[in-house]
């Protein structure tokens, strides 16, 4: 009973950080309709940022009040710059998803090669709160705790803007239906880069929890991409709730296939998808 | 007279042209003073070359993104592994490759079957998934089941590769003509304008998506089989590298899919590009090069280089015709 306590607070524990990378994801994809597999690498650099501030002395999670804004206005210049340009090129939405993720392709190589060459690709860490505090039966670590309190709160905060704000209610329509929400009088190319540049904010964000808690390598980047494909596939695509959720399902499911056999824990995503892809392609809340 | 002329000419176009090239491909790399350098060189470009075809083959016609590339290649790398090792072959070479085309083929059969029902961008992200996948098990079974990283294949001649390197090119472009030319082209075609239309017109899209899928999974497999015996040591992270899910991807588009030459001349430049930039650092920036020429190339350039010189040379020759009728 103990074990299933531990691999449960454990999963929530990283269920927070995979919460929100995959909300960052469900933005981009559902909303701005890019799968941007470049995803995982904006939260590489998020970390990598942290790292470096926090060399010069500033507190992990002070910093995301940089990198945050940074990632926001480097995302929203690039949905402004490629991907709208690339949407209003193509004939029909079909045609500008499968472009779309093309040209987050070569996004994906231009920011994972800047970065290995300016870090080099060996892992790096420091030191944050590493102290244990019990919590149930057994100790975690202070710095996972806090990281995932801090997902669940801009998950939350969030999910406040989107139902109670004008922009909020943008989003959501843009969401339902891009062309109809056009026509409604929302201006929708900014809509859309700024769903992309909260993405990528998000992703920033979770890049920073990230290099709090664990060593962090200029090629981790994909995986994460990866968790998220399955999470937003899990919760339904472009809906945030339910990749809010489906991050601490994931969180659980991988901590539990990890302390049987850490070398299966991606093969357990996956087995994921392919039986969500056969019984229910539209996710827990997907419409 | 004038019929028989541009038939005459249609035919040179069809059959001469790569005939010529395929007589070319055959000699051109043993004479001269960098016949040993010259052998490998091409090796690399045919391997592109097949891996872009083979690609382009599926996805050109339908849309449908496929990026297990690598994990059809990574099974003919194990397909060597396993029957061709250095202590000593069970199979001739010919067997191994069959093998690795055939267990290709079933695994993209199974693939296709769970994945091609669903939306076009649930498939990219599968088999994405498919490849990290692969490498995860295989991974997992040598070092905690096995206790080995890597296994070591018997070693090929240089002049072995290449040759079978040139079959399975052939083999490729024959296919690929073939289903372009035939019914199941213009099927493929259908699909890729409107899925829907083509199903209600009768067209059984899934099996011809998936047959499709299969075949140009086999000849990724085959390829993969004859680079194991000439890179030797595989393991998971050379045969099931992202990279070459990615490659043929870009190579494919920036030629041009709406044409058997266009994926040809994007692996050639590319694996050229590569090649130069291959040592140190030199290959983060080949990638970044990569990453901004793909991006360029969507935007700017949707039917790629062939596109590009096909609006040219009409522009030519409507110039051309032009001029001729005002005179």
């Amino acid at each position: 009973m103990d074990l299933f306590l531990n691999i449960f607070i454990g999963g929530l524990l990283i269920g927070g950080i995979y919460s929100l990378v995959s909300m960052g994801l469900s933005l981009q994809y559902g909303v701005g309709k890019v799968y941007n597999i470049a995803h995982g690498e904006f939260l590489m650099f998020g970390a990598f940022i942290t790292y470096w501030l926090q060399s010069m002395g500033v507190n992990p999670l002070v910093a995301v009040v940089i990198n945050a804004p940074l990632m926001f206005i480097v995302g929203f210049i690039l949905y402004r710059t490629v991907f709208t340009g690339i949407r209003v090129r193509s004939p029909n939405p079909g045609v500008f998803e499968s472009n779309g993720m093309l040209a987050a392709f070569g996004l994906y190589f231009i920011v994972q090669n800047i970065a290995v060459l300016i870090w080099g690709s060996t892992p790096y860490s420091y030191q944050y709160l590493n102290t244990s505090v019990a919590l149930g039966p057994s100790d975690f670590h202070l710095n996972r705790i806090i990281a995932a309190v801090f997902a669940i709160a801009i998950g939350v905060i969030f999910y406040i803007f989107l139902a109670s704000t004008r922009s909020g209610k943008a989003i959501r329509a843009a969401a339902q239906d891009t062309a109809t929400a056009g026509l409604m009088g929302v201006d929708i190319n900014f809509v859309l880069a700024m769903c992309f540049g909260f993405g990528a904010a998000m992703a920033g964000i979770a890049g920073t929890l990230i290099s709090v808690c664990y060593p962090i390598q200029t090629t981790m980047g994909l995986g994460y991409t990866v968790i998220a494909t399955v999470v937003i596939t899990l919760g339904g695509l472009g809906s945030i709730p339910g990749s809010f959720i489906g991050g601490f399902i994931i969180g659980i499911i991988t901590t539990g296939v990890a302390y049987w056999e850490p070398g299966l824990a991606v093969a357990a995503y996956y087995i994921i998808f392919i039986i969500l892809l056969l019984v229910r392609p539209k996710g827990i809340m997907g419409r | 007279m004038n019929l028989s002329n541009i038939s005459w000419r249609k035919l040179g176009l069809n059959a001469g042209v790569p005939l010529v090239i395929l007589i070319a491909l055959i000699f051109v790399p043993f004479y001269g003073s960098w016949a040993d350098y010259g052998i490998t060189l091409f090796s690399l470009f045919l391997v592109y070359i097949i891996l872009a075809v083979a690609w382009a083959m599926f996805t050109g016609s339908t849309g449908y993104l496929s990026l297990a590339t690598a994990a059809f290649y990574g099974i003919g790398f194990y397909a060597a592994a396993l029957l061709y090792p250095a202590e000593g072959a069970l199979v001739p070479l010919f067997v191994v490759v069959l093998v690795g085309a055939a267990v290709s083929f079933v695994l993209a059969f199974i693939v296709g079957a769970i994945t091609l029902r669903l939306k076009g961008i649930y498939f990219a992200m599968f088999t994405l998934g498919l490849v990290l996948l692969m490498y995860q098990v295989v991974n997992y079974w040598l070092i905690s089941v096995l206790g080995i990283r890597g296994i070591v294949v018997a070693l090929e001649s240089n002049e072995v590769i290449y040759y079978y390197l040139v079959g399975i090119l052939v083999v490729s472009i024959l296919v690929a003509y073939f289903i372009k030319r035939s019914k199941w082209g213009l099927a493929l075609r259908s699909i890729g304008d409107n899925e829907e239309a083509a199903a209600h017109t009768g067209v059984n899209v899934t099996m011809i998506k998936i047959l499709v899928f299969a075949i140009s999974a086999a000849l990724m497999g085959a390829v993969g089989v004859i680079v194991a015996t000439k890179t030797t040591y595989v393991d998971a992270n050379t045969a099931f590298n992202p990279m070459i899910s990615f490659s043929p991807a870009l190579m494919a588009i920036f030629g041009g899919m709406g044409n058997l030459y266009g994926p040809a001349i994007g692996a050639t430049i590319f694996t050229y590009i590569q090649e130069i930039l291959q040592t140190g650092s030199l290959k983060n920036y080949y990638m970044l090069i990569f990453g901004l020429i793909l991006i360029a190339t969507i935007l700017y350039l949707p039917s790629g280089m062939m596109g590009l010189i096909q609006n040219l040379w009409n522009r030519i020759k409507g110039a051309r015709r032009r001029a001729l009728t005002r005179g």
